[in-house]
């Protein structure tokens, strides 16, 4: 049987990433169909001469970086906060915006703004995507910080808090310092949710805030393209330098 | 104490205004009637619940929970067997662990866009079935069924292999050897022993499976072409082409209740937390 597991193991593999591998390696081929002409990076420089393409790369960057921003503080103090003493509430709360499908997130955030221009003079734009990437983020940050927590002992603030250290103190010199790569880590998933993210956004996107899953989306709607192809081994490379770093910071 | 206040007041607004409060009207809307040009009007009414009861609509429901069962079935008949070879291996098994979470990492988009790639009538698969001489015209492997499917499968694959192998792990050796012992053969040993141990692992997977699965919108739509209406293309459909929310508002609650349902008999079942 062990033999049997073992074959079966690397077609299980092959079958997980042939075909991104085999995305990336026609991103390099001068031809547009899928049989091998010669090495190019005809389609790379293609990325660069696209105007949407590139205004979606800049919007999708603003976006991460600002909802990873919000999410993380918000995460880290309410992980710690529900660290200190719990809420049924909130933490099913959370537990249910992570399940919740991400069609009806987006929906129902589309809902929510829409029903706020009622009252509130402004319109879909970056500003909501960032909310809405916010909206859902939250709850990944929380849950990678309060894994981290569990390793931390709550005598280590009694004892600093005993020797006259008042509870913010408690806090930012003694369970921040060992909290510091496990937020890392939050933050660097929250970057990749949020740029990853296309379902949510594209309901509470306006015009001037297409990002860079949506202009992909779009292109792919019209069929494949080797431009594409290009893109999505940049964007693949990419999340795996995230990926390396962020292990690298877990092991610290 | 008083910290403690300060530190959870912004979660609490987020809980308040970004996730109770759109939901909340979502509630509202699907009890309202639709306006003349799409809008959201008086008089409350039943209406868009009553109409989830369509045949045309109940159709759409049956095909979503018959595809994402059959893509929750077929994640754990792949990675069963694959959780077995981690938690077995001698050497290397982050390495393994590592090459199961890698895709996870990588754009969820892009892993879709590579099927289509793939099955499209140009793509790789129909290209070298050509040149080898097995077909002489293209197969469409695209936009049907069996497309969505494999990419619901390859989307959320290691979401079932990751629970499975965390039992798997904790499994203790001596009761196989037992098995083994006893006489049992490798196969009665799998089926009778490893497998019903390993229940947990396999329901906490198939609920993190079945879950996305139910209301997928990115897949049917890149991979079915928009010939597979799945209910999340149905929500999507309604809250744009066919501006009816009141219709899709419903379709979201009745959504959102039965994943709920879903999460709240598993944790009943298992006395555990989902992560």
């Amino acid at each position: 049987m062990k033999r049997w597991l073992a074959v079966y193991a690397v077609a299980f593999f092959a079958f997980l990433h042939l075909p991104l591998i085999t995305l990336a390696v026609f991103s390099f081929n001068s031809s547009r169909f899928t049989v091998w002409e010669h090495f190019s990076l005809a389609w790379y420089r293609a990325i660069f001469r696209d105007p949407q393409l590139l205004e979606g790369a800049r919007n999708s960057v603003i976006i991460a970086l600002a909802a990873t921003a919000i999410s993380t503080a918000i995460g880290t103090f309410c992980a710690y906060g529900l660290w200190k003493r719990g809420s049924r509430l909130l933490t099913g709360a959370l537990y249910l915006s992570l399940v919740t499908p991400e069609i009806v997130t987006g929906v129902s955030l589309l809902a929510l703004f829409q029903w706020t221009f009622r009252w509130l003079d402004w319109q879909l734009g970056l500003f909501t995507v960032i909310l809405a990437h916010v909206a859902f983020s939250i709850a990944y940050v929380v849950i990678v910080i309060s894994a981290r927590l569990r390793t931390v002992s709550p005598t280590l603030e009694e004892a600093a808090m005993d020797l006259g250290a008042t509870e913010w103190q408690a806090f930012l010199y003694v369970t921040l310092p060992a909290l510091v790569p496990g937020i890392i880590a939050a933050a660097l998933l929250a970057l990749t949710v949020s740029f990853d993210d296309y379902v949510i956004t594209s309901m509470v996107a306006g015009v001037d805030s297409q990002t860079l899953p949506m202009v992909i989306y779009a292109m792919a709607r019209r069929g494949a393209s080797p431009v594409i192809n290009a893109i999505s081994a940049l964007i693949t490379v990419f999340f795996g330098i995230l990926i390396v770093v962020s292990e690298k910071v877990r092991a610290a | 104490m008083k910290l403690r206040f300060w530190f959870l007041l912004p979660a609490w607004l987020w809980l308040l205004a970004l996730f109770a409060a759109p939901f909340a009207i979502v509630l509202a809307y699907s009890f309202l009637t639709r306006g003349v040009y799409g809008g959201i009007e008086q008089p409350w009414t039943l209406d868009s619940y009553t109409r989830l009861f369509d045949l045309l609509y109940l159709t759409i429901l049956v095909r979503s929970f018959a595809m994402a069962l059959a893509a929750t079935g077929l994640c754990l008949v792949f990675a069963f067997p694959a959780a077995l070879f981690i938690s077995r291996a001698q050497r290397h098994r982050n390495l393994y662990l590592q090459l199961v979470m890698l895709p996870f990492w990588t754009s969820f988009l892009v892993r879709t866009y590579a099927w289509l790639f793939l099955l499209r009538d140009t793509g790789l698969i129909n290209t070298a079935l050509q040149a080898i001489g097995v077909i002489h015209a293209p197969l469409p492997l695209l936009y049907n069924d069996g497309a969505v499917l494999l990419g619901l499968v390859y989307g959320y694959l290691p979401f079932m292999v990751l629970p499975i192998y965390a039992t798997l792990e904790r499994l203790d050796p001596a009761l196989v050897e037992a098995a083994g012992d006893l006489g049992a053969r490798p196969l009665a040993t799998l089926f009778r022993i490893v497998v019903p141990l390993s229940r947990p692992g396999i329901v906490a997977g198939a609920v993190l499976v079945f879950i996305p699965c139910l209301g997928a919108y990115l897949t049917p739509d890149l991979l079915g072409g928009g010939r597979t209406v799945l209910v999340g293309n149905l929500v999507q459909n309604q809250f744009t082409t066919a501006r009816d929310w009141p219709f899709g508002s419903a379709v979201s609650i009745l959504l959102m209740a039965l994943v709920t349902l879903v999460v709240w008999v598993m944790l009943r079942r298992q006395g555990d937390s989902l992560v």
